[in-house]
């Protein structure tokens, strides 16, 4: 007669046997598939199974992008108050600061891209879809002024809904505001390039992310003016696939490359020294 | 008027439409169609005509008169054939040392495949580089509806002026309602919160003055032939780096006060 106790499970416990450690996951909205943080990491959180872009945030980006220590930020206690007191926006924003851990929806600073200087900005879309009002408009509004006056070049990332409503007619004006120190930094003959990220739609794509000498956008973002689901109502006819995304602007003639995450910093590094960026 | 009247009174057929205020205010006007590159946009109108005795660029958001002329011009909506257009035009004032003045009414920029796929976002972005960098005064007056980036591409100006119960907004109160209460039948409470009225502009120094309307069309055409001249007279000595300097200026205060 077998004993029960045959299929119970061994209660065996070495002693000073180590716990396993427990590695972060993440499950891909692309595929559904588990993935092991530390190893999205090593693959600029671009999904190895298929290939989905996660969100980055503005300070991963500046961490892939420039170099190690040189990022110096500019107006980080810079953000928006509630101009118009429209509804439930303080909250909003209160509730942006937490997820996100900026204060507003765009980063701004000085650093270097393989040791030559820059000014750089990235967008946060974790605030409010990065979005634009006053305090964005008014960051990036600087960082081109100080770019100019110190004879920089500006790399920029985009990532945004476009203006932000709750600031209404304040948020549109940013477009005007920006656009008109991006064309300042221009007429100096200093680079300008913007990298397009999933998404850059409405007025940040309406004005400086379309202004820029050079446009890069990463694969798969989508990139337009109205967004798709905007478009299906208005005109009541179905999106062809792959509509508004980057390989479709590429194709349209609005996008110069595609550049993917794990190339970018060498291509800016590249891109910066074309255009006579000596190394520091 | 409550905000949501107004919007409505912007859109309203009975008040006059860019192409009256046209003929009611400018001898010799002389359309030039087509943007050189892809087509002619019915809802940008642009020329050259004579005002107060000098040559200026004229460029308007026309909705159309009636129904079929309405849909000719995709209701003032503008394609991005419709920006190209206007920043040849801008760039033809540039060259030769003539004002730009321009009348807005449009709902916003064209929605749809065509406009995405020609560069929508684009066309927007390079008439606002293009303005910003101009040296000839650029004087704007929305007529009815100042819609969004749409409006905004005529109206990156040195002057903006509204007609009283025009509206100015960085969205339309249907869009508004239905992202943020999420409820596309708010549109009066959007339009309240949006603040998009002529006196809410003033509020916010983002236009120079409000344009009486009056009973009669008339008046309307009176005043913003007024606002013309008079916008336009303080340019004279004024050197062409002034003039995009005072731009520059305009703007860079937008907003800065509310950081």
């Amino acid at each position: 007669m077998l004993q029960k106790s045959l299929f119970k499970k061994p209660n065996l416990k070495l002693e000073g046997e180590p716990a396993i450690a427990a590695v972060p996951m993440i499950d891909c909205p692309g595929c559904r598939h588990r993935l092991e943080l530390p190893e999205l990491e090593k693959e600029y959180y671009v999904c190895p199974r298929c290939g989905y872009s996660h969100k980055l945030t503005a300070r991963r980006r500046i961490g892939m992008i420039l170099d190690a220590e040189s990022f110096r930020e500019l107006d980080a206690g810079m953000e928006s108050r509630d101009p118009l007191q429209f509804p439930a926006y303080a909250e909003k924003l209160e509730q942006a600061k937490a997820v996100s851990g900026e204060k507003e929806a765009v980063v701004t600073g000085l650093g270097s891209i393989q040791g030559v200087p820059c000014a750089f900005f990235a967008m946060e879309p974790g605030f409010m879809m990065g979005s634009m009002g006053a305090a964005v408009g008014e960051k990036l509004t600087r960082l081109f002024e100080r770019a100019l006056k110190d004879r920089l070049p500006v790399i920029g990332f985009t990532v945004s809904g476009g203006a932000r409503v709750q600031e209404g007619i304040l948020s549109l004006m940013q477009m005007a505001k920006v656009s008109g120190a991006v064309r300042r930094h221009s007429d100096a003959g200093l680079l300008y390039t913007a990298v397009l990220c999933d998404a850059t739609t409405g007025g940040v794509a309406a004005s400086f992310a379309m202004q820029a000498d050079i446009i890069l956008a990463e694969p798969g973002a989508l990139i337009g003016f109205a967004g798709p689901r905007v478009i299906e109502q208005t005109t009541r006819q179905k999106l062809p696939a792959g509509f508004q995304r980057a390989e479709f602007q590429l194709e349209k003639g609005f996008v110069g490359t595609l550049c993917k995450r794990s190339e970018q910093r060498s291509l800016l590094g590249m891109l910066l020294k074309m255009h006579g960026g000596k190394e520091r | 008027m409550n905000a949501h009247q107004r919007v409505l009174a912007a859109r309203s057929n009975l008040r006059p439409d860019a192409m009256k205020y046209i003929c009611a205010l400018f001898t010799d006007f002389i359309e030039l169609h087509g943007d050189r590159r892809f087509a002619d946009d019915p809802a940008m109108v642009a020329g050259l005509a004579n005002f107060n005795g000098r040559c200026v660029t004229l460029l308007a958001l026309e909705k159309g008169a009636d129904t079929p002329d309405r849909l000719r011009r995709n209701f003032g909506s503008a394609q991005p054939e419709g920006y190209r257009k206007s920043l040849w035009h801008m760039r033809q004032a540039e060259k030769f040392n003539r004002p730009v003045l321009c009348l807005i009414d449009t709902a916003g920029a064209a929605c749809g495949i065509f406009a995405e796929e020609r560069g929508q976002s684009q066309a927007i972005a390079e008439n606002l580089w293009e303005m910003m960098g101009m040296q000839v005064p650029i004087i704007s007056v929305i007529i009815g509806e100042g819609g969004s980036g749409g409006a905004l591409a005529l109206a990156a100006a040195n002057k903006v002026f509204m007609m009283e119960t025009a509206i100015y907004s960085v969205l339309s109160p249907e869009g508004a309602a239905s992202i943020i209460y999420k409820d596309a039948g708010k549109v009066a409470e959007a339009s309240e919160a949006l603040k998009l009225t002529a006196k809410d502009m003033l509020d916010f120094h983002v236009i120079e003055g409000i344009l009486p309307e009056g009973e009669r069309f008339s008046t309307a055409f009176q005043s913003v032939r007024d606002a013309f001249i008079k916008a336009l007279d303080g340019y004279h000595g004024m050197s062409r780096e002034q003039i995009r300097q005072e731009r520059y200026d305009r703007f860079r205060k937008l907003g800065g006060g509310w950081v």
